[in-house]
Formats: structure tokens, sequence, C-alpha cells
């Protein structure tokens, strides 16, 4: 039941475009048809994620078919439903605010092939985390990344977006080769297409480092982890922002998909695996908040709080697979359920941020973070929804992003426990590594929160801005909502996380851990809401004191100073300029000063920016060389379509001279 | 019972000590300077009179800024209830209560700072920028520290991470007891770190975040500080003397010579450093860090 559950949300996602295009250019009923089929897959979804996390095992389903791989193999188990529960969430609700922020009307020249390209990711990534034969993966795969780009590319008729687009287009190419090189090995190892685990026999050590190494490549650049990353901010700010929700939110998760699948097929991992993992999550972690703190584009901000958070998850996972290494069961559990919720959690603060954004770049029309301010008091809503998912992100309790992180903090430090076990240092390694990342995240989350909604307006607009329509405010208010839910009431997340960890290490799961006999998950249900209540009565107590106050406002006291103005405030830039100047020797910054002369000088301007190290340092200088170096093979590649038609022929009869020896 | 007893003295000095423990460090810093200085229950007077006051709203702000005192209580009293006094059990202890008791402390610095940038003044973003900045340092000093606890005790929880330590880790638990000493100073703003008496002056990191409040607001900003600092010592002298007399009232004696003793140490670097200039600031704090590292580097053993 649940497997065809799947497959009808699958297919109605992929046509929920259909009716949008096939409407005219402005059409409202296009839209809202399309809205309904892709709730409605949705809501297929969803349910069949939650029926096979409450049963426990697998459904499996074969279907034959003419495909060059033969058959088509399906199968859902609690790992697929914990990512189709992340996928149909949070299209559903990003879908609604569509509506409103994409509407067809405003867009008639985009809106149709946004709508077209959205359902298409969505149903292959249902397909995706359900698909059980290699080919079917990599159809699914390919699907799901050419939809992303048309929905990256949505304004297309603006050069920055092109630009992201084409940066994004090779990433994704460049992990679809590891890719079918990865699936190619392991048809050798395995004998067959299928995705079962592999026989420890069948493939020894070597070979399945070299499956593990191209799996990370592969499905690493789609999660953006360090130093894969390069593609991400630039596609994730130029997005539409609902876009950006589900791009952030979900996509790049279907990387993380991609390296648990894969660890899941491969043999007991050797200990170094563990390790890289968690090196790169902490790499990556730290990497992402700091280049946060650097920038000054709403949205390119959250990009690269996107690394960081996968940066997390990936510290979760190493853990789980360090664990597997070790034999010890409880690092696995606590790992696979920190970097399983955090896969969730992210999901929903992420999209909750980035739709955000989304209203705020709809009432201004501007993402510059230091031309807004003061926006809390024209759009209250916005704001304060904004405010949760920013604590969340930061791993504040009691909200959701504390717990996973938490479970992933409590793993390390049984790590760093372990009697004599000499490997405890990696937990020495990645403590303070969370840490850090918590307190650059807080620092970076204060200043854009502060500097965009708090304050006053530091620029007039020629509209002045408005509030959210229900519409958009709506899925925002649910992400906060379930943001708040999972904080205060972890102990409801328990079960499933149970089930997607004890899928997850099938190959060597002899006892099922109790997440509860783990973590104190019980304990900050209960702590969590008591703290919350408190300090919502000190607050309610403030607030009643000071009514009379709000009735009878004064001016921020500005120090003596007789004619403040609102250009005078704290900028997000002067925020972050000592935590930029603490971290140079990473970021690289690149500034114009202003040139300054003289007794009277003319005006001058500051300028500043701050472009990825990674592609600007070693992936731009990289692929220039590699471009020029294969200059001379371009005297094959001279257009001429009967000369290409000779080629093929070349190649299929050496492929046939070496098949027939 | 004697949980039963721990557990209320525990709570009425958690909301009822950290006054005085301020009133001590002023006492001493007055010592010094030669004057009486204010009564030691100064604060409490100080708390008292604001409370009764009506407050003022800058007219810039939203509910953000009352958010901000509220949440500092709060997440102070929070942390209280987390750290063990003395050799006693805290009122909670669960693994990974040291978790909570961190990112407590980070969701208090969250809403103070953007209370602080809710009145649009430029003054208290600097405060604002200043003290996250420097609490992102601090906070793998905290974190290797508890790496080095949970190696040395083998727990996980605060409790008997904290009544497991002895004497034979002392080398340890002198670098953890030094860098965390840093880290109360800097987070609370002491010197050499922060003046808390200069109320005007770009130096300044936490007294110039809390410039707009008045009455209730400021009375909550100052008594979620004061329990916020007694909650922090209480901590390190828990590392730095993990004394036991075998007796539960002499422990509460113990703990609370040991806090009055603090609080004079803390009275005497304030009367006697100066505060450092901003720029260094990082520089002390990476020190705590490396404190902590060498802490975890003296436990690798091969």
């Amino acid at each position: 039941m649940a497997l065809e559950l799947i497959l009808i949300a699958a297919l109605l996602s992929a046509v929920s475009g259909i009716p949008s295009a096939l409407a005219g250019a402005a059409s409202r009923r296009g839209q809202q048809v399309s809205a309904i089929l892709g709730i409605a897959a949705s809501v297929a979804g969803i349910a069949a994620a939650v029926q096979v996390l409450g049963s426990s095992g697998a459904v499996e389903r074969t279907y034959l078919w003419n495909l060059p791989g033969g058959i088509v193999r399906l199968r859902a188990d609690a790992l697929s439903a914990g990512f189709l529960l992340s996928i149909h969430v949070i299209s559903a609700l990003a879908t609604v605010y569509g509506l409103e922020y994409w509407p067809q009307a405003a867009h008639p020249a985009n809106g149709r092939k946004l709508r077209l390209s959205w359902g298409l990711m969505t149903g292959a990534m249902t397909l995706l985390v359900v698909a059980s034969n290699a080919i079917l993966f990599l159809v699914a795969w390919e699907v799901m990344a050419l939809a992303g780009f048309f929905l990256v590319t949505t304004e297309s008729h603006k050069e920055d977006v092109r630009e992201a687009g084409w940066v994004y287009f090779v990433a994704t190419h460049a992990s679809s080769l590891a890719l079918f090189a990865f699936f190619a090995l392991y048809r050798v190892a395995s004998g067959s297409f299928d995705l079962r685990p592999l026989d420890e026999m069948a493939a020894g050590p070597a070979t399945a480092n070299v499956l593990f190494l191209l799996a990370l490549v592969g499905f690493g650049i789609k999660a953006g982890i360090f130093p894969f990353h390069v593609w991400l901010p630039s596609a994730h700010a130029n997005s539409p922002s609902h876009v950006s929700a589900m791009l952030s939110g979900v996509l790049i998760k279907l990387g993380v998909y991609g390296v648990m699948r894969a660890c899941w097929l491969l043999p007991v991992p050797p200990l170094w695996w563990g390790v890289l993992l968690t090196v790169l999550g902490a790499c990556s972690g730290v990497y992402g908040v700091v280049f946060a703190i650097g920038q000054h584009d709403l949205k390119r901000l959250l990009a690269y709080h996107s690394i960081e958070n996968i940066g997390i998850i990936f510290l979760g996972l190493g853990l789980a697979v360090f664990g597997q290494a070790c034999h010890e069961p409880a690092w696995v559990a606590l790992g696979i359920a920190g970097a399983m919720l955090h896969v969730w959690n992210h999901g929903l603060f992420k999209s909750l941020l980035f739709l955000g954004a989304g209203s705020v770049l709809h009432a201004t029309g501007t993402r510059e973070i230091d031309h807004l301010g003061g926006l809390a008091k024209r759009m209250p809503w916005t704001s304060g929804l904004f405010m949760v998912g920013a604590a969340a992100i930061c791993g504040l309790p009691p909200l959701n992003g504390f717990i996973s992180e938490l479970l992933i903090y409590v793993g390390y430090f049984r790590v760093v426990i372990a009697p004599n076990f000499t490997g405890w240092s990696l937990g020495a390694l990645a403590i303070p590594a969370l840490g850090l990342i918590g307190g650059l995240a807080v620092a970076c989350f204060v200043k854009v929160h502060g500097a965009v909604f708090l304050g006053e307006a530091r620029k007039e607009f020629e509209h002045p801005p408005h509030e959210a329509g229900l519409r958009m405010l709506g899925p925002m208010g649910a992400l906060a909502a379930l943001c708040f839910a999972i904080g205060l009431l972890p102990v409801l997340a328990a079960p499933g996380l149970e089930a997607i960890g004890a899928a997850w290490a099938s190959r060597t799961a002899g006892e099922t851990l109790l997440l509860g006999t783990l973590a104190p998950l019980e304990l900050l249900s209960m702590v969590g809401p008591s703290l919350l209540l408190v300090a919502l009565v000190l607050f309610a107590l403030l607030a009643y004191k000071g009514r009379a106050a709000w009735r009878a406002p004064v001016p921020t006291w500005g120090c003596g100073y007789a004619a403040p103005s609102a250009r005078m405030q704290y900028t997000a830039s002067s925020f972050g300029q000592m935590l930029v100047g603490l971290y140079r020797w990473l970021l690289i910054p690149r500034a114009k000063p202003p040139h300054v002369t003289g007794l009277f000088p003319a005006s001058s301007a500051f300028h500043s920016e701050q472009p990825d190290v990674v592609l600007d340092r070693a992936v731009h200088p990289t692929m220039k060389a590699a471009a020029h170096s294969v200059m001379p093979l371009r005297m094959f590649q001279h257009g001429r379509v009967q000369f290409y038609a000779l080629y093929i022929l070349l190649t299929l009869l050496a492929l046939l001279a070496v098949v027939s020896t | 019972m004697t949980y039963l007893f721990d557990t209320l003295l525990h709570a009425v000095l958690l909301l009822a000590a950290p006054p005085l423990f301020l009133g001590v460090i002023n006492k001493t810093k007055a010592f010094f300077a030669g004057r009486m200085g204010p009564p030691l229950l100064q604060v409490y007077f100080d708390l008292f009179k604001l409370f009764r006051k009506g407050l003022l709203l800058s007219r810039t702000t939203t509910w953000v800024f009352l958010a901000g005192p509220a949440a500092g209580v709060v997440t102070a009293l929070g942390a209280g209830i987390l750290v063990p006094f003395g050799h006693h059990a805290a009122p909670l202890s669960f693994t990974g209560d040291v978790l909570l008791l961190a990112y407590l402390m980070a969701m208090g610095r969250f809403l103070t700072a953007a209370a602080a940038l809710d009145t649009g003044s430029s003054f208290e973003g600097m405060g604002a920028a200043r003290e996250v900045t420097f609490s992102s340092l601090a906070e793998p000093a905290t974190f290797l520290g508890l790496v080095a606890l949970a190696r040395v005790s083998g727990s996980l929880s605060l409790t008997p991470m904290l009544a497991g330590l002895d004497a034979g880790h002392m080398a340890v638990l002198v670098l953890i007891a030094g860098a965390w000493f840093l880290v109360l100073l800097a987070e609370n703003c002491r010197i050499p770190f922060d003046d808390p008496n200069t109320h005007l002056e770009l130096t300044m990191i936490h007294e110039v975040m809390v410039l707009d409040h008045s009455g209730p607001g400021f009375g909550m900003v100052l008594y979620g500080a004061a329990i916020k600092l007694f909650v922090m010592a209480a901590l390190v002298l828990d590392v730095a003397l993990p004394l036991d007399s075998g007796h539960t009232l002499g422990n509460w004696v113990l703990f609370a010579a040991g806090m009055a003793v603090l609080s004079v140490a803390i009275g005497v670097i304030e009367s006697t450093m100066a505060r450092v200039r901003l720029v260094t600031v990082p520089k002390l704090l990476v020190c705590a860090c490396l404190l902590s590292a060498f802490a975890v580097v003296m436990l690798v053993r091969p």
C-alpha cells in the first residue's frame, strides 16, 4: 500500500505543473489546479512516509519494464520514509507560499516554467528515495538535477541568475559523473544493478574504499559539503525564494541521503571513513558560518548557513560511521538520529528563513541587508517568524535545532568517555567545532535579524513595505510551529528516528537501542516547556508594567547627540566587522577603501565584497588551466555533424573489436 | 530528606544570593580604593527600587526589547538549576545537561543582543556585536574544558562529572579552572575584558547593550546578569576546589566560603588590573581556549 501511495505521489507531483503550463500565461486557474495537485501528491507522500516509519521493515516491489536496466525495483524503508517526509512537508508548504509569492499574473514569462520544473523535481525526488535499482536511481537523479537547473534559472533574463545556473549545471554534472563511476564499479562488485547491501566477500577493502570516495564526491557535491559547495551560494541566492527554500531545505538533503544510502550499501566501514566524514563536517560547518558572517546579501547569507548545517549533519553521520567501525551501537544510534533529525530540522527552519527572506524581498524589492531595517513594525508576523527560524538554526533551546545538535554532542561525548580507547580525540575535535559553529551562528543571526527587522528603516522605499498575505504567512507559521513542536516535545520524534537508525544500520544491528536511554528526550520535553512558560510569565509581567510606556513612547537615548538619524545605526557590515577581521586569513575579503585627499575631498564610497575563497582561488584557476590545456582537442570539435557521426561509428567499431576479442 | 534540603537550599541560594556576590565584589573594590563603598546589600536595594519604578520605552522598540531582560533571567535561572553548588547534586541532572547549560546561556545572549539592536542605537549595536563576537571565541574554551572533564570523570552529566574529580588530575583541573575563570570574566564583562562601572565609553560591551532599559526591565537585566555571574562562579569553583568534607552541612559551608573567596578574588583583580584594549580581548580569549586545549592534550596518552 505504502509503495503505491509513493508512486501516486511521484506521479501527481510530476504532472502537477502541466495544468499551469497548458493554461494561459497569466491564468489564475492553472496555478491553482497545479497547487492542488501538488498538495494532493504531498498528502499521499506524507501518508506513505508515516506508514513506512510506523511499520517495521521495508516494502519492496519489482516491475518489469523495457528499460536498459531491465527491471524497476522500488524499495521503501524507514530511511526512504524519513527523507520522503521532509520532501513533501516542505514541498506542500512552499507550493502554497508560491501561489502568492510567484503568481502567474505577475510572472507570465516564467511562472509556468517554474511550476512545471517544480513538479518534475518533486516527483523525481520522491522516486529517487525509493529507487532500488542503479539505472532508475540515476534517471531520477538526473531529472531532479535538471529540473533544479530550470528552477535556479527561473529568471534567466538576469545575468547573475544565468551565471549561477551555469555553475550549478557544471557542478551537478560533475556530481553525476562521479555517480556513474560509482554505480559502474558497484555493478562490477555486486554483479547486478540492484541496490542491496554488498556482500562482505564480494567487495575487497580497496573496492569499498574507492566506492566510498566516489559516493562522497558525487553526493557531496549535491549536498554542498565543503570543499564541494562552490555552486551552492549563488544558486540558492538567485532563485525565487520558495525555490531556494526547496533547494536548501530538501534538494541538498538528497545528497545526504545518497551518502547514507551508499554507507548502507557498502560493507562495515573502516575507521577512517568516519574520521573523514567528521573532519569534512567540522570544516564545512566552520567555513559556512564564517562566510555567512561576511555576506551582505540576505539570501546568500542563508545559503552559506546551509553549508554550515550540512556540516553538522555530516558530523552526525561521521559519528554513526565511526561507531559502526568500532562496533558501538550507541554511537551509531545517536549519530544517525542526530543527523536525520537535523535533516528534518534544517528543512524546517531553513525553509522558514528563506520564505521569510522572500517576504522581505517581496515587500521591499531588495536582498541587500544594509538597505533594510525596522521592518518589524511594518511586518510584525514575518519578523517574529523569522526570529523563530533564526533561534532554531542557532540550535537554541527550546527549538528543534537544539535537539538534533544535542544528540550529536552526546554521541561525541560518549566517544570521549569511552575507556581505553585511543580514538576518543575525534570527540575532542568535533565537540569544540560544534561549539564554535554555535557561537558564530548566534553572532550571524543576531546580526541578520537585527539589521533587517529591528531598529529604524535605513532607506525609504517607493512603495512602503507591507506585511505578507495569508498564503505566505500560513506556511511560515506552520514551519515555525513544527520547529517549536520538535523542540518542546522531542520525545515525539524518537520512534521515527529509532526506526531510521535501525534501517540504516541493518548490517550491524544486533540490538535496537532506544533513544530515550541514550539522550534525555523525555526530560527535555518537560524542561523546555516549563522554562518557556516561566519566560512568558516574566515577559507578560514586563509588558504589563510597560503598558503605559507603549502609549507614551520616547526616542531612543542618543547619548546626548541631538540629531541622530537612521543611517547612523549599526549596520550588518559594522556588526560583522570584528569577526570578519578575526577570520581575515580564511575569508580574504575584497574591499575598495574610499579615496580621500585634500582638505575638501570629493564624495567617495567604500565598497566591499566577500567572494567564495574555494571558488575564486581553487576552482576557477583550475578550470581555466584545464580548459587551456585541452585547447588542442578543439580541432575535433568543429561543429560538422557528418564528422560527429563518423566519430560515433569509429567508437562503435572499436568497442565491437574489444568485445569480440 | 537530605536531597530535599539540598534542593531547597540550592533554590534559595540561586534566587537570593547573586546580588550579595556582587556586593562582596563591590566592597572589595571599595576597600582597595580606600573608600567605605556601598553597603553589602546595595544591589538588593537597587533591584527593589527598580522593580517599583515605571519604565520608558523608545518608539523604535518592539516586543523584542522586553523579551531580552525576561530571557536573561530565565536562562540564567535554568542554567542555575543544572550547576551543582559545591559537593551537592544539582536539582536537575541528566545526560548532556552541560549542553543545555551552554545553549541556555547562548539563548540569553541571543535575545539580549537582539533587544539591544531593537533600540536602533549605534552604541547598543556596538555592544551587541562585541558581546556575540567575544562569546563565540569563548565557546571553544568552554567545550574543550567540558571534553577534558568528561574524559577525566567518565561522565556526561555535571553532577557526577564534578563529584568524580580527584587530586590525581590536579594539573588538568587547574588548566580548566584557569580557562573557565577567563571565560567567566569575559562572559560577565568584568575587568580585564570590560569595566562594569563605565557607562559611556566606546570600549564597553555589556553595559552599553542595556543603555535603554529602565525600571523593572533594567532590574531584570541586572538580576539576570547577577545570577549568570553567580552560576558561572559556582561552576568554576566546582572545578577549582573539588573538596568533599563528607558532611552535607560542611559542604555548604565550604561552598559559601569558596564563593566568598572567589568574589573577593574578582574584586582584587578588578582593583589591581586595568582593562585591556579591545583588540587584545580576542587574544586573551584564545589564551583561554589554549589552556583548555592543553588540558585535553594532557589526557592524551599513547
